[in-house]
């Protein structure tokens, strides 16, 4: 879908991107991450060509991106950054219209798609279409922004830290409303962030950046189990590291099958060992029970695999 | 059945008269017009009262020419003038916020800074041997002098619209053209309404110095009547004068609030 062969972007001679290769395929959600000055949100900006590279090619569906009209190829990307930029003399509607309103939609066309991304974000169509940006709260008006991101069915989906500004509460909420999103119409998304834990929780690939170059490619669980140097243990905390790796595995993966322990707190099998080993610090025991999504028993949990390491591989 | 609907439709059709007639009534701006216009056309009949009020004159009503033309005269050339200064402002405004014309923007702004420090008269002084007596300095100085306000609201009006609306605007696939009518041009209105209402009020104020290069404006009773001792003929010209700023600023204060887009 999208590829970096050797590109290099310098600002005033220093390099903010040194000969960066990278390939994204068609309905990964990539994470670039990296401490600030790495060239992360750099690295995003060639793409839509909000920012020109110096050498090197990006390539977009197999084209040279320089072979697009920039409007073109701008309006196949959508785009959401960490201060929204929401038109604040547009209603809610019309600033979900943008791009479709750019590309000539019919009016009743665009009517049903702010209707069907309002549904999606959990905003009722009614009471939200007619109000402005500044009757949101923070929460609600970045919903906006990756609806109006969203709104033409683009391609790709280009994130600048979407959810760097917002409080924790409403951060999950919205990482998980991403992750949904992008489980259900499996579109390419590029997201930049500093936030670890976002990058563990969402990514299907991780970029790990230093000051412009790649310090490792890989899954989460890659990331954390076989780090490329130093620096990647470093960055991703070296004393909870164990307890990031919990967090990237399933609790279904280590129920040994059986009745219900009587007396011990129960966890739901589709819970994290993270959270499972948080209860079972919480309630002091050694076993919990597992349940499903409907309260049905189907096994226990033992202390004694979380920590068996043949248990996980 | 039929006649009580219709009975019903014209006691409303009434009510609903009546309360535009009470809305007409409360309207503030259009008391104030009213008496700027009931004094243009009636003043020179009120010889007795004006004698009254100033018993030492002898002629105490200005008569040389209709109050009401000169207040007509005194409006066409703030209003050509003013046109002229907002038109050359914001177009000079949008050029230098551009990216192609930001290397003239500080000598624009020095100009425009230098041309607001000369005093009025001093501008429609030097613009009397270039042209002549007559409207046409009075029309330079006024467009020049309505042009800083202008100019400065453009560049903050824009300078005001938010970094992030702007990267949003042209990554959506926003052309430049689009980015500046759909985007900036809307949040900056109000900034920019307020900088032309301060510009046509500085001329209203003005244009009566005007009177004095030859130009024929409410000015003229003034200037007659400082030349001639006659506090009759500058009150009267001093009135509408003040009359006419008063009800152009009512008048702007109504539209800035419909170009509001935030309340």
């Amino acid at each position: 879908m999208i590829d970096f062969q050797g590109v290099s972007k310098a600002y005033d001679g220093v390099l903010a991107i040194d000969r960066l290769d990278l390939h994204i395929a068609k309905g990964e959600l990539v994470v670039l991450i990296g401490p600030s000055g790495s060239g992360k949100s750099t690295a995003l900006k060639l793409i839509n060509r909000m920012l020109d590279h110096d050498s090197g090619r990006i390539l977009f569906e197999g084209r040279e991106i320089y072979s697009f009209d920039v409007r073109d190829l701008r309006r196949r990307m959508g785009y959401a950054i960490q201060s929204v930029g929401l038109f604040p003399h547009w209603t809610v509607e019309r600033n979900i219209a943008t791009v479709p309103h750019l590309l000539g939609w019919p009016a009743a066309r665009i009517a049903d798609r702010v209707t069907e991304l309002l549904t999606l974000f959990h905003l009722e169509p009614a009471l939200y279409r007619q109000r402005y940006p500044h009757q949101l709260s923070g929460g609600q008006q970045q919903r906006i922004g990756v609806a109006r991101a969203l709104a033409a069915d683009p391609a790709v989906l280009l994130m600048d830290e979407p959810f760097g500004a917002l409080d924790p509460v409403t951060r999950a909420a919205l990482q998980l409303e991403l992750k949904r999103i992008h489980q259900s119409f499996g579109k390419t998304i590029v997201l930049v962030t500093h936030d670890i834990d976002e990058a563990l929780l969402l990514a299907d690939k991780i970029v790990l950046l230093d000051q412009g170059r790649v310090v490792q490619i890989g899954t989460p669980l890659a990331l954390l189990a076989q780090p490329a140097s130093e620096f990647v243990p470093d960055f991703f905390g070296r004393a909870d590291l164990g307890i990031k790796l919990l967090s990237l595995k399933p609790v279904a993966a280590l129920v040994r099958p059986g009745p219900a322990a009587p007396g011990s707190p129960s966890v739901i099998n589709s819970a994290t060992l993270r959270e499972a080993v948080a209860s079972l610090a919480a309630h002091c025991v050694a076993v919990l029970n597992v349940v499903d999504a409907h309260n049905t028993v189907l096994g226990s949990l033992h202390a004694a695999d979380v920590f068996a390491p043949e248990r996980h591989g | 059945m039929a006649e009580p609907v219709m009975v019903a439709d014209r006691s409303a059709g009434r009510s609903a008269r009546r309360s535009v007639w009470a809305g007409l009534l409360q309207d503030r701006l259009l008391w104030v017009l009213a008496l700027l216009l009931a004094l243009s056309y009636g003043l020179p009949h009120l010889h007795a009262v004006m004698a009254a009020l100033f018993p030492a004159q002898q002629r105490p009503v200005y008569l040389q020419e209709p109050l009401a033309t000169l207040l007509w005269q005194h409006i066409a050339l703030v209003l050509v003038s003013s046109a002229a200064a907002t038109l050359l402002g914001s177009a000079a405004g949008v050029a230098v916020s551009r990216r192609a014309g930001q290397a003239f923007r500080p000598m624009l702004e020095s100009i425009a800074t230098t041309g607001q420090t000369l005093p009025p008269i001093a501008v429609l002084a030097l613009a009397v041997p270039m042209v002549g007596f007559g409207e046409l300095p009075a029309l330079i100085a006024l467009a020049l002098y309505g042009l800083l306000p202008v100019l400065q609201a453009t560049l903050a009006g824009l300078a005001g619209v938010p970094q992030a609306v702007l990267e949003s605007a042209r990554a959506m696939g926003l052309s430049a053209r689009q980015v500046l009518w759909q985007v900036e041009v809307p949040l900056a209105l109000p900034v920019w309404l307020a900088g032309v209402r301060s510009s046509v009020i500085i001329n209203i104020g003005t244009a009566a110095i005007a009177s004095t290069v030859g130009a024929k404006t409410l000015g003229s009773p003034i200037i007659v009547g400082l030349s001639g001792f006659n506090t009759a003929y500058v009150l009267q010209g001093a009135v509408l004068v003040g009359l006419l700023a008063v009800a152009t600023d009512m008048a702007f204060e109504r539209l800035a609030q419909r170009l509001a887009w935030q309340v």
